[in-house]
């Protein structure tokens, strides 16, 4: 019963993949040269495992809408692990709270070969509006070299992909 | 209810005082012997648990704690709280905790950022300042705090409850989960397949947040709120907007007043759509899942395109909104919100017609009524199961737009489910509704004069009752500001529905509850 629904629904509808050049233009442009570098430099796939250090939940909802059908940024090759073994890279949001300190190390020594640091979020940059706090470290750059920073509070979906794509394009950066 | 008169004749307790110089608000100190049963009998009068409870340090000028413990009484929408003031040598008060559930948590975040201790409770574990890396001894909300010196690990390690007998295994997951999501450690002791118990262990996001407010003036402290648990901003904000206005006496003008409901709202909508794709993707529905995401996708699109965000922020300001709403975008939201409900139609039409998927939802994770009753539960997970406050009740604009709570009984996922699909068709109309009531006038009123004083904002965000209880000092800077997420009450929840659940349902169960990790650890 549910699959007539579903058929129903897209032949109603239409499919939302196909109406994204019409949805958002500027995506497309940045994701097709994403893609390019992304064949090029990573053999197709670029894996990120993310680790929340004490951010607000904002952050990771914004990480989250960059995978939904609208912007679905796995078309392009980039791809969120569940294993840090699996990754080639490590997103971090949060000021780090003491609490998660040894978590964070241990990812990011769970990640194999050469691996390299995004952050993502004011938080993460400096410790944002928690930097004074008597239980945050004030930034992933005071434990892990830090290799990208997406700014915002939090920052949009756009944003992320263009930023990925900036880190990706750099020479000399990985 | 006269509460003096009650409380003489009913329980033959007299207070010290009775401040009610807020309209929904009474204060009533009580003598150290009382305490006990000032608080047992407001919690019998109001059928309310711990709403939250919470101490002041005020050793500089009076040489006391205070310890302050708040009931709501749903029917007469009353705030009662029992004070009690002791000697600051003293460092002990009486435990509540054996008495009323709902009073452990809060009484081991008092003795953790206070080290006053609650002389007889069952549980002193603490829940945020985690053993393995903060020393003993330090206790960051006393006023006189200075950070620990060396950091590091101490060495010590927490007690998780351990299960014994044949068969029983432990299965410790996190702080880093599988997925993009918050960090908390569960610990399950299981026999074969089903849960017997699980243990969580949060504060893995904790920042400081209520030691960070003191001594800010309002406008940074607005900032601050934002981001205590982001996918409740609006209600978060609202909620501290709503204690200092009371604290001003300052009258919301009605266009701003309908602004930030229909915000609130929408804020409703786009979480309630998230949980439902959220349920759906932990059993393995992709389709609906994808499904739920665009519609995520465009209401948070609606958010930027009315006020500048997708999630809300910036708002609120203490008097009114900074935003307006104008008949060009209300119309505008109105035919969205059109077209968002008939896609909702359709999402449950598809989901309640797979069996797989009501297999695995019907009667999974059950909250019976009483054990959420007795251990305090709030908000939507407790109206799943048969509780009906809803802090919307009865109040403005939320009366005039016709409003009911929605409870079901079932207490299991499809009932957290099924609140949610009805609050989302709910928010429509009662959007459509204020849009409708909006008419030209002010959108913010400015506080005047200096206030030295004290009160609480209360707001029914999306989880449940957000609170904010606020106090100013003659600077006008915070001097405490206590925050309880619905969170902070609702954790225990989950732990209760999985036992006798298998793992693999824990994901669905969690989900159901969505509860916020950075709005419980602050």
């Amino acid at each position: 019963m549910a699959i007539l629904k579903i058929i129903k629904n897209r032949l109603v509808k239409g499919i939302v993949d196909l109406r994204r050049e019409e949805l958002m233009p500027e995506i497309e442009a940045l994701g097709k040269e994403l893609k390019r570098v992304i064949n090029r430099r990573f053999r197709g796939s670029f894996h990120l495992r993310e680790v929340d250090t004490g951010s607000c939940g904002a952050c990771e909802s914004e990480i989250i809408a960059t995978t939904n059908p609208i912007y679905d940024v796995q078309r392009f090759g980039v791809n969120f692990v569940a294993s840090p073994k699996h990754a080639d890279a490590l997103l971090v949001t949060g000021p780090v709270s003491r609490n998660m300190l040894l978590a964070l190390q241990k990812t990011y020594e769970a990640i194999p070969g050469e691996k390299f640091v995004i952050t993502l979020g004011d938080c993460a940059l400096n410790g944002g509006l928690f930097k004074d706090s008597y239980y945050t470290l004030g930034g992933v750059d005071k434990v892990l070299k830090v290799d990208l920073h997406i700014p915002g509070c939090p920052p949009t979906p756009t944003e992320i992909i263009k930023r990925l794509l900036s880190l990706l394009i750099a020479p000399g950066e990985i | 209810m006269n509460i003096r008169e009650e409380f003489k004749n009913k329980y033959q307790i007299e207070p010290i005082t009775v401040n009610t110089r807020l309209e929904d608000e009474s204060y009533l100190t009580v003598k150290h012997e009382d305490f006990i049963p000032a608080c047992l009998a407001l919690h019998k009068l109001c059928h309310s648990p711990v709403m939250m409870m919470f101490a002041e340090d005020k050793r500089k000028t009076r040489s006391c704690y205070r310890l302050n413990t708040a009931f709501y009484a749903a029917n007469t929408q009353h705030w009662y709280y029992i004070c009690l003031d002791f000697p600051g040598a003293d460092q002990e008060f009486p435990s509540v905790a054996k008495e009323i559930y709902s009073a452990t948590l809060f009484e081991r975040e008092i003795w953790e950022m206070f080290g006053i201790r609650p002389e007889g409770s069952p549980d002193l574990r603490r829940l945020r300042l985690h053993e393995e890396v903060w020393p003993e001894g330090y206790f960051p909300l006393r006023k006189d705090f200075t950070p620990p010196p060396a950091t590091g690990r101490t060495g010590q390690e927490y007690n998780f409850i351990k299960g014994e007998g044949e068969g029983l295994f432990e299965v410790p997951v996190g702080p880093v989960h599988a997925g993009i999501i918050g960090p908390g450690h569960f610990h399950f002791t299981a026999a074969g397949e089903p849960i017997i118990n699980l243990e969580l262990r949060l504060g893995f996001t904790h920042r400081g947040v209520e030691k960070l407010m003191e001594g800010k003036t309002l406008t940074e402290a607005l900032k601050l709120c934002e981001c205590v648990s982001g996918d409740a901003a609006f209600a978060h904000s609202l909620a501290c907007c709503s204690a200092a206005e009371k604290i001003f006496d300052l009258t919301v003008p009605a266009r701003a007043k309908l602004i930030r409901a229909i915000c609130l709202e929408l804020e409703r909508m786009y979480n309630h759509i998230n949980d439902i794709g959220g349920i759906a993707l932990d059993v393995g529905f992709s389709f609906a899942s994808s499904f739920a995401s665009v519609m995520k996708e465009t209401i948070l699109q609606l958010n930027d395109s009315i006020s500048g965000n997708r999630y809300l922020k910036g708002v609120n300001v203490i008097g009114g909104v900074t935003k307006d709403i104008n008949e060009r975008s209300a119309a505008g939201l109105i035919g969205k919100l059109k077209t968002l409900n008939t896609d909702l139609k359709g999402l449950e039409e598809i989901l309640f017609s797979s069996a797989s998927f009501m297999d695995r939802v019907d009667s999974t994770g059950i909250l019976r009524q009483k054990t959420a009753e007795d251990i305090g539960i709030i908000g939507l997970a407790g109206r799943a199961s048969g509780l009906t406050l809803d802090l919307r009740t009865n109040t403005e604009p939320y009366r005039l737009a016709g409003f009911k709570p929605i409870v079901l009984g079932t207490g299991d996922a499809l009932a957290r489910l099924k609140i949610r699909l009805l609050e989302f068709k709910q928010s429509v109309q009662l959007i459509n509704s204020f849009a409708g009531q909006l008419a030209s006038g002010a959108l913010a009123s400015i506080p005047a004069g200096i206030k030295e004083d004290f009160a609480l904002g209360a707001v029914e965000g999306w989880r449940g009752p957000v609170l904010y209880w606020l106090k100013l000092d003659s600077n006008q800077k915070i001097e405490r500001c206590k925050i309880t997420d619905p969170s902070f009450h609702n954790w225990e929840g989950l732990s209760y529905a999985v036992q006798g659940e298998i793992i693999p349902d824990f994901p669905l169960c969690n989900k159901s509850f969505d509860l916020s990790y950075s709005g419980n650890d602050l």
